[in-house]
């Protein structure tokens, strides 16, 4: 359902910048994660990792790990369940594999045992006899006829022919006449662009800890994106019924879409139901590297027209995703995005998703956008250099406006691309002055947003406090959001209302926190909630009163007659409702339980300027600014904190983040030390722009926001790069090994 | 009766059409009807898809209304991250 009334414009609370409720407990180290929770009698476990990037594993065999004193467990993937769809397959085989290893890191076995050292003494006893295959890790080689194939019966029935059965994946969009749109343009410019697999690099490790009695009764502490798709994917995988599984979610150091599937709840299911004792699993910052996320590495070719007075007459855009060793969709969202935010008469976008000797890709902020985009926006800027064009102004022509048929099919309703940009124009940041090796980059950036099932339970408490419940991990700061929506719709302060995130058997399905989803949805659902709560004080107040309920009305936190002839009551407050309930019927609450749809599409446009050091290659950002349209700021300070977590990322993607593979087919920097993340020390401020176009589809106008951010930057800094250096970059990381090679010999 | 946009990849399974035409008022109906008049769609609707309807994007909810006037685009299921 939409919701499409019009935005409430007049707040009390919303857009306030009030105290986030998770801050203490997370600057006294109060905050409970993954790998915080202790119990009685808690076994250790740890997973055996493959050493190679393909292979077959002839044999393996666990028994002299399970003799080893202090082992209480041992699984493997016949602990799982077998033939099931493909998705849960898949996931289970990534756990651990069957048959074959399919990158280096993929698990084998896990063991439980009473210390970590004995667990790890273990998984030395496991023999495994492994048959080495031909592995390929880069996209382009894998697509070829002749390369190693990872897996046989894949292929969807849209794919071309001619490719290996690596390219499991394929899909187009587009309108328009190509051949007439490139006729029509004075410059027709084609590029080839890269981009390396990144992690989403969040500081807390995957963990979890779990306990599965024998008659299917079990409980799961985990850090996670998502409580509810951890108890599916782990029931299914382990022949489960959902009602008996109770997953709790952690507090959460980060997740940017990679911990929105599992990696490690299931092998920790497993081993407590074979070992009868709770089961704790923590992966290395090694492991997580090599085996959970990263996102896609790519391979994109774009070709583009224009006019001499910088509008674009077509574009064609394909896609090469490598999804690493499992079947890999992110494609068709890089092809949908990669010209989201242009007005084109003829455009048609490829996207080829393949399989790689590589971790499975797992979605990190826009999934899929980011590398589409960077290329888009790294030809534009080519274009604007070879006809003298000004980069805004060219972006300006283009816009994507109401009424413009997007690249991906619909027609686009009011959307904030155009005043963005006009906001870029008249910002300071466009016309600083520069100074030597300095350069200017400009990109935007589009993702759709969603919304999904939401349930939200609201209870107002006796002492005139609201609780509210809701099921989705906080991971941008939806707890103080959610609060706040609850307290302005109950006309009642912030201070006075706590949001919690509840377990699975605690409040009805709730999709991952995913797809900006949570503030709008949840939100919107809390309003929701909030006004079935208000409905019934109002009941209340009118029994008090000996009136009908239809006479009387909400207004500032009291009930109150709704005009004159309804009567002459004082109105009653929240607090005084709540003080009676039980003499007045019970409990007061409000719940909704929803699918919710009417996101609306997100746009940003991002500002970097860099210094190139000549001598060294090394690149540091000077002065960025990011502007986004976010509907509602409900609370500004998450908001901007979105967009500088988005910009910082995308800035490390551009700049520095990259999965090193040798010929071997094994990881080379799995750790931070190789690499290499941005930290506060690399950036200057990140300044942002928050611009509010309300959103028809929210009550109170909110927007998606946690997404978009992470897609104009690559594209911005490739294009300040560039500038700075005079050569253009077609290829991300721009380490500066890769920048120095670039510059000129003189 | 509506007008149903496909994308790139799917008219290639309707002898090229971008529109087709689709006997629906609500979502439940277009995906059951799309399905039947079209068989070679059944592996992607199976894979599920999203609607956009007058510009706003459903995922997978059936009742969605729509009327024979309003812009119907068929496109994959959306995820994020």
């Amino acid at each position: 359902m939409t919701d499409q009334a019009t935005p409430k414009q007049e707040f009390k609370i919303i857009g306030r910048r009030v105290p986030r409720p998770d801050g203490i407990a997370k600057v006294t180290g109060e905050a409970a994660y993954g790998a915080d929770i202790q119990v009685s009698g808690m076994l250790h476990a740890r997973v055996l990792r493959s050493p190679h990037a393909h292979a077959r594993i002839v044999s393996l065999d666990v028994s002299d790990a399970l003799a080893l004193k202090g082992v209480k467990a041992v699984v493997t993937s016949e602990d799982f369940e077998r033939d099931l769809p493909a998705k849960f397959q898949d996931i289970a085989d990534n756990c651990l594999a069957r048959g074959k290893v399919l990158y280096d890191g993929h698990g084998i076995a896990a063991v439980a045992a009473v210390s970590k050292s004995i667990a790890k003494q273990a998984l030395a006893l496991i023999r495994v006899e492994y048959e080495v295959l031909r592995h390929v890790t880069d996209v382009d080689a894998a697509m070829l006829n002749d390369a190693p194939v990872l897996h046989v019966g894949r292929v969807q029935e849209t794919v071309p022919a001619g490719y290996s059965q690596n390219v499991t994946n394929y899909i187009e969009f587009g309108h328009g006449d190509m051949d007439a749109g490139f006729a029509a343009a004075d410059i027709v410019m084609e590029r080839t662009y890269k981009t390396a697999a990144v992690h989403q690099g969040y500081i807390e490790p995957n963990a979890c800890l779990a306990t599965l009695a024998a008659d299917g009764r079990g409980d799961l502490w985990v850090c996670t994106q998502g409580q509810y798709m951890v108890r599916e994917n782990c029931c299914t995988i382990l022949g489960l019924e959902v009602g008996k599984l109770r997953v709790t979610a952690s507090e959460i150091g980060g997740g940017f879409g990679g911990k929105t599937t599992t990696f490690v709840e299931p092998i920790a299911l497993a081993l407590s139901r074979k070992a009868g004792r709770p089961v704790k699993l923590v992966l290395s910052r090694e492991e997580v590297l090599k085996a959970t996320g990263p996102t896609v590495s790519s391979s994109i070719d774009v070709k583009i027209g224009i006019m001499n007075d910088g509008r674009m007459t077509a574009g064609h855009a394909t896609v090469r995703y490598q999804g690493g060793a499992f079947p890999c969709g992110t494609a068709k969202f890089g092809a949908q995005a990669a010209f989201g935010c242009y007005d084109l008469p003829a455009v048609r976008t490829e996207g080829f998703g393949v399989t790689t000797n590589r971790p499975k890709e797992a979605h990190y902020r826009a999934p899929g956008a980011p590398p589409a985009v960077y290329a888009v926006e790294s030809l534009i800027d080519e274009l604007c250099q070879e006809l003298g064009l000004d980069p805004l102004d060219v972006r300006l022509t283009n816009a994507a406006r109401k009424g413009t048929v997007a690249t991906y099919g619909p027609t686009f309703n009011d959307i904030g691309l155009e005043a963005i940009l006009k906001k870029v124009a008249d910002h300071p940041h466009y016309s600083a002055p520069l100074e030597a090796n300095q350069a200017r980059g400009l990109a935007c950036g589009f993702w759709f947003n969603f919304g999904g099932d939401t349930s939200v339970s609201l209870s107002i408490n006796a002492d005139g406090t609201a609780s509210v419940v809701e099921g989705n991990p906080d991971i941008g700061g939806s707890r103080a959001s959610i609060s706040m929506m609850a307290a302005e719709e109950l006309g009642i302060p912030y201070e006075n209302v706590r949001t919690i995130i509840a377990d699975t058997g605690s409040l009805g399905f709730n999709n991952v926190t995913d797809g900006s989803r949570v503030t709008f949805a949840v939100g919107l659902a809390t309003i929701k909630a909030a006004r079935a709560a208000k409905d019934e004080m109002c009941a209340r107040a009118a029994k008090i009163w000996g009136i009908d309920n239809d006479a009387v009305e909400w207004v500032d936190g009291c009930a109150q007659p709704a005009g004159p002839n309804a009567g002459n009551y004082p109105p009653m407050a929240l607090a005084e409702i709540a003080a009676v309930s039980s003499q007045t019927g019970g409990p007061i609450a409000g719940h909704h339980e929803v699918n919710v749809d009417g996101a609306g599409v997100g746009f940003g446009v991002h500002l970097a300027d860099v210094e190139v050091d000549p001598e060294t290659g090394a690149t540091k950002v000077v002065r960025y600014t990011a502007f986004q349209d976010v509907g509602k700021a409900v609370h500004p300070d998450y908001v901007e904190g979105q967009m500088q977590g988005g910009a910082v990322q995308g800035i490390g993607w551009a700049l520095n983040e990259e999965y090193v593979y040798g010929d071997d087919g094994k990881l080379q920097n799995a750790g931070f030390l190789d690499y290499r993340i941005p930290v506060a020390s690399d950036l200057p401020f990140i300044a942002t722009e928050i611009l509010e176009i309300p959103n028809p589809g929210h009550p109170y106008g909110v927007r998606g926001v946690g997404e978009t951010p992470i897609v104009p930057p690559l594209g911005a800094v490739s294009n300040a790069v560039s500038r700075a250096i005079g050569v253009r970059m077609r290829s991300l990381p721009m380490s500066p090994s890769k920048v120095l090679a670039a510059l000129p010999e003189d | 009766m509506v007008q149903v946009k496909l994308w790139g990849s799917l008219r290639n399974l309707a002898d090229g059409e971008e529109f087709v035409e689709i006997e629906a008022q609500n979502f439940k109906q277009l995906l059951d009807a799309l399905g039947e008049k079209y068989p070679a769609f059944r592996p992607e609707l199976g894979r599920k898809v999203s609607m956009a309807l007058d510009g706003e994007i459903y995922r997978e909810a059936w009742f969605t209304p729509i009327s024979p006037e309003s812009e119907v685009v068929l496109m994959p299921f959306m995820e994020g991250g």
